[in-house]
């Protein structure tokens, strides 16, 4: 093995040699090295993916549903007038019912017993008895949400071995809430309110409807501004354009404004339709604007590989029977285009729910408890309601922040799905 | 009366067509011989009118809320502005009344301005139908007048169509000249407030405002260099992540992945992309920074709360589909007689990719990670959420660091008033955003570009 042949050439070709067998295994180890590593990278970022999901899930999964606790509200007539149902004391007809569900709980504990439930209790009631004066005098049963800490209770994120003073809840609280459970008060149904609520300071009541109105509005906006525009710009980029500067400098443009970052869209939108037009600060129709301006380019770009991918032998053939070249286009060519100039487009759209920069600084990460009536109404969009929530403390805010991401992950699958269901369906090869 | 406005218009454009069309077919039915179809008459008469009423309507709308602003503030009593620092704040509580939202018992004067407000607003809805109505009449007139059987209203509908793609086209040029010119415009007012020297140079950023309006840039310091620096640090973690990761990945399914394993992973990888950046940054405060501080602490690290590498790592993840598809793509590209030479020479498939696929595909990733590098500059909500709001010189990542954007958007959050250094100093900030990010993209594409298309 040592000594080496005379010309050299002889060890080169000597393909059993075990130099030969090391280099080749060496070569072949490299070679499984790379793999591995190109799997190791490619499962680090499904890993990633997948904890990003199971984050959301596990966190999110619990603010679908709410604790809800069912009490016999007596209604007097001393603190309901039944003149006036509106004007009632109906925290006192509350605080009577829990005076009757505790009734050996001494009067100083009575404040915190009144914290199981949540301050919507007593417009739950009052919306009930103006809605029907007769309940006036009777014993009503209502089932209402619990405040946050008693839901997380409930759902298991409060350790009741921890020391009583690390946690929010003391043992006697707990005692009391389990007192409930145990008379079966205590019920966990599907959380409505988290689509039928708009936000509120209490996380128990805070729910999306708002921000999913607001969303609405606000790519309705979008669609109706940059579909057109885009569609336009592309047909005349694509089919009509001279080939010159100007075209060049346009295509260039348009390039560049698919990759402008997108805060700086809502420092044009602050500076100019906010400051100079003095429109509506909040409103989804400004955001609408905003958002229209971003996709544009997406929908040009989209438009236009749709336009090319049209064989020329249809506008041929058109042109030979005398249509117009504006004929050909709008008759021929477009129809023909659509269903790749919608998957564009809801692509694009998709992008602009997703996006959150540009309607902060336009204001749409307000605290507004009422869903928008219209595009000019102050209101939030559903990612700037993800990041309000997530910048809020309370536990229960966590989950529902984790649960409106659902939400809006869920809006997003259903769009990318219908694109991809009309591309499969509709989209022509020639 | 929007609507109104629009259902106007749009029943007036109707309107038209109907009436040119059974003008000009009356005509036809008459024996002379039209020069073009009827529809095309009609079609005429709705362009017509359709596109001057739709951009009135639509200049009004933009043109309104200014007009109106400046109307209420010069009725308002004489002596009240001159005593207030903040005539823009006082406009906003004011819309904020004609609006129905009242915060306590605001001044008899303001709630005079806003009742002011609301009816200079109705008046201004109806004055809106009103011309759109008149304007829409005109046309009518007009359109119907041009009825004859040799008015080439063929070529006429065309021309507006033409007009109104090229309009369309322009667009997309007016936005940029909108940003450029608005960002320009703002950054110049805090260029007057704040010389553009302590603004490039200076080492202290500390925007907060003065309390007396005396103290302008006295107090706030306006140096964007540890901003800058802190950008840098979040873009360079974030690459440093994201490249190896991408280019691996890339690699793996162009060249070692079964055709099955490739359809079902791309799309997965992709997802990665698709994901709203909101979503990272809550992953990032919810998830990355808590561990990567349990780890500094179990390895006896100090790591800031919002240290840089969360924001870094994250947004690295962000970036990993973007690169690891440019950089496909790039290998892709790469004359398939290249690669069959390299292996019928007896190399691996390994060695084929990292010594002939890669050199020639080096032009394409660098220009996906120029981009991916832009990108991760300008990426807002990851940073906003998950990095510092202070801005610190260090380039220690697992200090914490704050970046352009981040001081973009916490400057200008909540209601600003357009007359402050500090609001200002956001939009002297999205200047140099768009400028640096810009540059980069152009470099990206230019580079993209140049040496794409060499083995052709």
């Amino acid at each position: 093995m040592t000594d080496l042949p005379d010309n050299g050439r002889a060890s080169d070709t000597a393909w059993s040699s075990d130099a030969f067998k090391n280099r080749l295994a060496r070569r072949h180890r490299k070679e499984l090295g790379l793999k591995l590593l190109g799997l190791g990278a490619l499962t680090l970022a499904f890993l990633m993916l997948g904890i990003l999901l199971w984050t959301l899930i596990s966190g999110g999964a619990q603010a679908f549903r709410q604790t809800h606790v069912t009490l016999d509200v007596p209604i007097s007539a001393q603190m309901v007038d039944p003149a006036d149902p509106a004007a009632g004391n109906y925290r006192g007809v509350i605080a009577e019912a829990m005076q009757a569900t505790f009734p050996d709980a001494p009067q100083e504990r009575m404040r915190a017993l009144s914290g199981i439930l949540s301050n919507a209790a007593q417009f739950v009631l009052r919306d009930r008895v103006v809605a029907d004066p007769e309940l006036i005098g009777q014993v009503v049963q209502i089932r209402v949400p619990t405040s946050d800490t008693y839901d997380q209770l409930n759902k298991g994120n409060v350790n009741e071995a921890s020391d009583e003073s690390t946690r929010r809840l003391n043992d006697e609280d707990i005692r009391a809430f389990r007192q409930l459970e145990a008379e079966g008060r205590i019920t966990l149904p599907f959380n409505w309110a988290l689509f039928t609520n708009a936000d509120s300071r209490f996380p128990e009541l805070a729910g999306l409807r708002g921000a999913i109105i607001g969303s609405f509005y606000a790519l309705l906006v979008c669609f109706l501004i940059s579909f057109p525009l885009g569609i336009g710009a592309a047909i005349y980029l694509e089919e009509f354009a001279p080939k010159n500067k100007i075209s060049d400098i346009i295509e260039v443009n348009i390039n560049n404004l698919a990759a402008v970052p997108s805060v700086v869209f809502g420092l044009l939108g602050l500076a100019v339709f906010l400051n100079w037009f003095g429109m509506q600060r909040s409103a989804p129709f400004v955001g609408g604007l905003v958002l229209a301006l971003m996709t544009l380019p997406t929908i040009i770009i989209a438009t236009r590989a749709a336009l090319k991918a049209v064989p020329p032998s249809i506008r041929e053939a058109a042109l030979g029977v005398g249509a117009s070249k504006q004929q050909v286009v709008f008759g021929h060519v477009l129809p023909l285009a659509m269903p790749g100039i919608l998957t564009g487009t809801i692509i694009g759209l998709a992008q602009a729910l997703g996006e959150t920069a540009p309607l902060l600084l336009i204001g749409m990460n307000a605290f507004v408890t009422s869903a928008p009536g219209t595009p000019f109404d102050a209101s939030t969009a559903l990612p700037t309601q993800i990041f309000i929530w997530a910048d809020s403390p309370e536990r229960g805010f966590v989950a529902r922040t984790s649960a409106a991401i659902l939400v809006l992950l869920g809006f997003l699958v259903l769009m990318n799905a219908i694109a991809i269901f009309l591309r499969n369906r509709f989209e022509r090869r020639w | 009366m929007t609507g109104l406005a629009f259902a106007v218009l749009l029943s007036a454009a109707l309107a038209g067509y109907a009436m040119n069309r059974r003008a000009a077919l009356a005509l036809r039915n008459g024996g002379e011989r039209l020069h073009s179809l009827g529809s095309f008459h009609g079609l005429y008469a709705l362009l017509l009118v359709l596109v001057p009423a739709f951009v009135a309507t639509i200049l009004w709308i933009m043109l309104e809320g200014s007009v109106i602003n400046a109307l209420t503030l010069s009725g308002l009593p004489d002596g009240v502005l001159a005593g207030a620092t903040n005539p823009q704040l006082i406009l906003t509580e004011i819309q904020s009344i004609a609006g129905g939202r009242i915060f306590g018992t605001p001044d008899p004067w303001k709630l005079e301005a806003a009742d002011r407000m609301a009816s200079l607003r109705a008046t201004s809805g109806w004055l809106l139908v009103a011309v759109i109505a008149a304007l829409s009449a005109a046309l009518l007139y007009v359109s119907r007048r041009q009825v004859t059987a040799d008015f080439r209203a063929r070529q006429a509908a065309e021309r507006i169509v033409m007009g109104l793609m090229i309009t369309c086209s322009l667009i997309a040029v007016f936005v940029t000249i909108g940003i450029v010119f608005s960002l320009v415009f703002e950054s110049v007012r805090f260029f007057q407030m704040v010389p553009l020297t302590e603004f490039l140079f200076g080492t202290r950023w500390e925007p907060q405002m003065p309390i007396r309006a005396d103290q302008v840039a006295a107090e706030g310091a306006f140096g964007v260099l540890p901003v800058f620096l802190g950008t840098l640090v979040i873009t360079f973690v974030a690459i440093v992540i994201a490249v190896p990761v991408g280019l691996l990945s890339a690699i793996y399914l162009n060249e070692f992945a079964s055709r099955r394993f490739r359809a079902v992973a791309k799309p997965i990888l992709e997802l990665l992309a698709g994901i709203p950046t909101v979503v990272y940054g809550f992953f990032a405060i919810l998830t990355v920074a808590p561990a990567l501080r349990a780890w500094g602490a179990a390895l006896g690290i100090p790591v800031a709360p919002n240290t840089a590498l969360a924001a870094g790592s994250v947004m690295a993840i962000m970036l990993i589909p973007f690169i690891s598809s440019f950089a496909d793509d790039a290998l892709s590209a790469v004359p398939r007689s290249l690669r069959d030479g390299a292996i019928a020479l007896g190399a691996t498939r390994s060695e084929t990719v990292l010594n002939v696929l890669f050199p020639a595909a080096i032009p394409g990733i660098m220009g996906g990670v120029l981009l991916a590098v832009s990108r991760a500059i300008g990426e807002t909500m990851i940073v906003l959420m998950a990095a510092g709001l202070i801005a610190k010189m260090t380039i220690n990542p697992l200090d914490s660091v704050t970046t352009i954007t981040v001081q973009i958007v916490t400057l200008l959050i909540g209601d600003t008033a357009f007359d402050s250094p500090k609001t200002l100093a956001a939009f002297a900030l999205g200047l140099m955003l768009f400028i640096v990010t810009l540059f980069i993209n152009i470099l990206a594409l230019r580079i993209v570009r140049k040496y794409r298309e060499q083995y052709d």
